[in-house]
Order: C-alpha cells, then structure tokens, then sequence
C-alpha cells in the first residue's frame, strides 16, 4: 500500500465515523443497547452453527430417531406376535418415536454434544486468544459470559428440538399419527400428545441447563477447550456411577442425573406439575450454583491467554 | 468522542492534556516473580513510544495490565485521562490494541472476523459496519483476501488483520506489541509509514518491538524495561544524551594525547597510531580540546559519538540470551 491510497483509505474511515454519528442521533440509549446485544447474539449463533463440527454433532443426533424408526420398522413383531411393550407402543403410535430417541440421547449423546459446545464457550476462545481483543473492544466480562452461554443454551435447545422433531415427522410417516396410548392404557388425542412430548423436551433441555452450567464453569478454569469437554463428561460418567451406589443412600438425590429420567410424568393420564416441578429444582439449583461460579471466576481472572 | 473520556477524568485536568498512559507504581507479581515492578510509565499525547526491553523484561505484562486483561497488585493505570479498569468501558474504545500478536477465530473469514468485533463493539453503530471493517482491510492491504478463512492466512497476513483490528476506528491511542512480527520488509516499512502517518494525525502510538533500529527510526520517545523495572523513559534524544558518549580524537600524537586526556580524569577506551577514544562522562568537548592543543597536542579532528539505540540497550539490559529473572 503506497502512502497516497493510506491515506485515502483513512479519510474515509472518518467519514464513517461522522455519518455514523448523525445516524445515532435517532435511537435512545436503551434501544441501542438491545441493538447491540441483538447483534452480538446474532454474531455469536453464527459462529456456533457454522462450526462445521457443531454441524456434524447434529446430522449425528438428527439420525438417531431415523435409525431407531428404521430398526423398529423393519424389526417389528406382526399383529399378535406380541414383542416387548414399549415397542409395541412405537409400533402403535409415531410419537413414541421422538420419546424413545429422546431417552436413547439423554443418557450419553445430548450431555456430549454439549460437553463441547459448552465446553469451548470461554476456552475456546482463550485459546485462539480472541478473548483479550473481545475483552478490549471492549466487551465487559459479564457480557462475554452471557452471550456465550446463550451461544451454547441455543446450541443445546436446537439440539433436543431436533431430535424431537425427526423423531415425531419420522414417526408419523413410518407408524402413523393415531390416538397416543399412555402408560396407564388410557388414549389421548394426538394434538395432546404433541403437547406432552413439548414438555418432555422442556424437561430435558432444564435437566441438562445444569450440566451446560458446569461445562461453561470448567471453560472458565482453563485455555484448553479439550480440558473443560473432558471434565464435563467425566462429571456426567461420575454422577452416574455414584448414582448406582445404593449405600450412598439419600446422597444420590443431590446428584445431577438423579432425577434426569422423571419425565414419567408427561405420559401418564394428568400430568403432575408439582411432580415435574419436584424433579426440576436440581438441575436448576446446579445451573444457578455453577453460573455465578462461572461468574465469580470470568470477572476475576487474568486473562494471560 | 474525547467528551466521554474527558468526563471520566474531570478529576485530573491536567494529566489528560499531558499524558495518553501513565501508571503510578503499576506492580504484578506472579508468586514469587516480580513481573512488573514498580512501573511509572508516562506516554505523552501524541509521542510514538518505543516501548523497549528483553524477552521477559515485563513489557506485555505492562501492557496486560494497562488494558484491564490482568490486575495489578499495585499502583494505578491511567489511560486518556481514564482510570482502568474502571472507566475501560469509556477509555477502550479510543484505544486500538495488537497484544502479543494478532488472535482470530481460525474457521472465520479476516471479514467475519472484524465484523465479529465490530459487532460486539457497542459504541460503533452497527449500520455501518461493513464500511469500517472494508475500510481497515483495505487499509493493510487483505481486501483480496477477505473472505479467505483466518487459518490459510501466512503469519504476515495474520498480522495485518491484527493490526487492521487495532485500525477499525478511528483512536486516539495505539497500542502495538511487536507489530512488524513475521512481516516482510515491505510490510514492516509499511507498518512504519502507518505509524508516522497515524502520529502525524495526532494519535498516541506505543510500540514494543525488539527491532531497535526500526523503532530508532519512528519513535519520538523510549521506555527501556529490564527484569520487571522500567529503567529508562523519556524523549529518544534525551535518553541517548545520557548513554555513555564517546570523543574520538584524531591526532599523530596520540602518546601526548593520552597523557592529557588521563589527567583530566578520562578514561581511554581505545587507541591507536593516529587516534584516541575516550568515554566523555561530564566533560565537555570543546574544554577538552581547549587543553589538548595548550598542551601542543594537534588535534586533527574530534568527534562525539552517541551509541545506538542498540548498543545502548544492550549496555542497560546486558548482553547474551540469558533471560533475567
């Protein structure tokens, strides 16, 4: 670059800066903060989507509803031949569909899918080393947590939403959209059924909110986003192992995953609101207790990455 | 823009007109390791600050903690009249940084990149922030490579979008670590033709780099840091004025000539058949030649010389590799 086009090209980055000025004369200072909050979401989900890994860990969870469907499909006991309950439930009714890839993904695939993506939130940018030109934009510590959690929260959700509904369109074209059989063998309508299933997936999405909590938390302790995805799964493995610890006695009831599978619940014939309420003060509890650590530590430590 | 830096600082009128970065007695440790050790850094407004020191001298921790990414265990930053970290929020837009090398999203675009933290920028309007980000590209010369992702980009590219991240607006202070890192020579010439062209516009640069002669060449004012201390600071000229200088004296009787010098308390660093060179400590040359030539010395020539930048430094912070501690 000659020294004539620097300083052309300098003359007109102020020019932007005065139109600019004029432009912002219009919008009160609240208004311009949800703009900017708006557009760093905005920024943020971008970069979480196109992450071609992040892309690939859904086409995986996307094909667990498909590939269960198919196996039952192709598998299925005739009429009268009998076969276990459940499946003849799916056989019965595509909604059980999404309900069965729901529980097949809860356990290991879900909490893996957000071991990484939360696990990267801070970490990985610590690692790049974007954190320190984020920070001196500047963007306040707070904010960075926030927006990033967000980023990882979205993640998650679009993630469970998607299993739920590959699992019902795929369900629906392979079993039919007929009355919904409960536990209790009563039927509801499909309409309400639809409903129940939005529930189990809320349930789930809140159930692993707490463990989003603690990978986003241990992605605040470290540079290495392997390090925060690792310590995530390996909390996920240990609160299932304690968890089928009898001796531990009522300890178990303050471990995360205790109470994960309580979604029972949306699928018997009234659905108990105290009951699911009961279920879901945990992982919200672990969710506060790991995001104000999360907090405590973003807004205290140095950032030497 | 100066009004809401200026607000923030009504308290010391005086030190926002003067200095663009002054920290009182900036101190970090790092446990036992004194990083940074009692640091009154003084940047007047305007000057192009060689920021100078070895490896592990403390610079970027200096650095670190003037833009708020580290606490100190001591003493206070003050930046355009701001403190930090407490006013960063007003201060830190107005400064452009380039911190231990230029950091990106590696599967972003250099465009997505900047757009990413003009975005987040909550000062800028975002209407116009494709105007900024094509405006900075353009200016460090990667609008042809724009929408190349980050992680194909060759370590000077990587550099420029650093440093076209510093330029997204315009600023009042810079603050460039090694900013001619991996750059060819045309790139480093032209970071230097930035930096005079931004300096000439008013802006406060502080540049640290390890290439003296390259900074010896731009900057108006150094700071020389050694383990963890800032040993030196002030306008280049005055600085260099108080390295040990040199007389050179020409002389065919450089056997008289030493006797002289020695009595008047110098001390001879070289000699041979046809001159002298002794190191001038207070004494003035035009008093020493007064009594070289009432002694019958012919003085064919006399001549001071200042050190390098360079060399210098290397007599301040020691020679060899040894990183201090």
């Amino acid at each position: 670059m000659s020294s004539v086009d620097t300083a052309s090209s300098m003359r007109s980055s102020v020019d932007v800066s005065s139109s600019e000025r004029s432009l912002l004369v219009g919008r009160s200072s609240a208004q311009r903060a949800v703009v900017v909050f708006a557009h760093q979401i905005r920024n943020e989900l971008r970069l979480v989507f196109r992450r071609r890994r992040n892309i690939a860990m859904l086409v995986v969870l996307a094909c667990i509803p498909l590939l269960i469907g198919t196996a039952i499909r192709v598998a299925s006991p005739r009429p009268g031949e009998g076969g276990p309950a459940f499946v003849s439930q799916l056989t019965d009714n595509g909604l059980f569909l999404a309900l069965a890839a729901l529980t097949v993904c809860l356990p290991v695939f879900l909490p893996l899918a957000i071991a990484v993506v939360a696990g990267d939130a801070v970490a990985g940018e610590a690692s790049t080393g974007s954190l320190r030109y984020l920070l001196t934009v500047p963007v306040s510590r707070t904010r960075v947590l926030i927006v990033k959690s967000l980023g990882a929260l979205t993640y998650l959700a679009t993630a469970i939403a998607l299993v739920a509904i590959v699992g019902i369109i795929s369900g629906v074209a392979l079993f039919g959209s007929h009355g919904v059989t409960l536990i209790s063998g009563d039927t509801v309508s499909f309409g309400d059924g639809l409903i129940r299933a939005t529930g189990v997936a809320a349930f789930i999405f809140v159930d692993l909110l707490g463990l989003a909590a603690i990978a986003i938390f241990l992605s605040t302790l470290t540079e290495v986003p392997i390090g925060a995805m690792a310590g995530t799964v390996a909390a996920v493995i240990a609160f299932a192992v304690l968890d089928s610890v009898p001796q531990l006695g009522a300890f178990r009831g303050l471990l995360l995953t205790h109470h994960w599978l309580e979604y029972g619940a949306f699928v018997r014939p009234g659905v108990s609101l105290t009951a699911v309420a009961h279920s879901l003060v945990l992982p919200l509890a672990y969710s506060a207790i790991f995001f104000s650590a999360a907090w405590a530590r973003i807004t205290s430590a140095d950032v030497t990455s | 823009m100066t009004a809401a830096v200026g607000a923030a600082a009504a308290t010391e009128p005086e030190a926002e007109q003067r200095y663009a970065i002054k920290t009182v007695g900036l101190t970090r440790r790092f446990g036992s390791h004194v990083a940074v050790n009692g640091v009154g850094l003084e940047v007047p407004r305007g000057a192009v600050f060689g920021f100078l020191g070895p490896n592990g001298s403390g610079k970027t921790t200096t650095i670190r903690l003037l833009l708020g990414l580290m606490t100190p265990n001591a003493g206070s930053v003050e930046m355009l009249g701001g403190t930090v970290p407490t006013h960063a929020k007003e201060v830190l837009p107005h400064v452009g940084t380039l911190v231990e090398g230029p950091a990106f999203h590696p599967y972003l675009s250099g465009y997505d990149n900047l757009r990413r933290l003009d975005e987040f920028d909550a000062s800028t309007d975002s209407r116009t922030s494709k105007n900024r980000v094509n405006a900075a590209l353009e200016r460090v010369g990667l609008t042809a490579a724009a929408r190349k992702n980050y992680r194909r980009y060759s370590l000077g590219m990587k550099q420029r979008l650093g440093l076209a991240a510093a330029l997204l607006r315009p600023r009042e202070l810079l603050i460039l670590d090694e900013p001619t890192n991996g750059l060819d020579p045309q790139g480093t010439r032209e970071v230097r033709t930035l930096v005079r062209e931004l300096a000439s516009d008013g802006t406060t640069v502080l540049v640290s780099s390890h290439l003296l002669a390259e900074i010896e060449q731009v900057a108006t004012h150094v700071g020389i840091m050694s383990a963890g201390r800032l040993l030196r600071q002030g306008p280049l000229e005055e600085v260099l004025q108080a390295a040990d200088a040199t007389l050179r004296v020409e002389t065919p009787q450089a056997q008289l000539a030493v006797g002289i010098l020695e009595d008047l308390g110098l001390t001879v660093t070289s000699r041979s058949a046809g001159d002298v060179v002794v190191r001038l400590a207070d004494e003035a040359p035009e008093r020493i030649n007064a009594a070289l030539v009432n002694a019958g010395v012919a003085v064919r020539g006399l001549r001071v010389e200042r050190p390098a930048l360079e060399d210098f430094f290397v007599q301040l912070t020691g020679e060899g590799f040894d990183v201090v501690r």
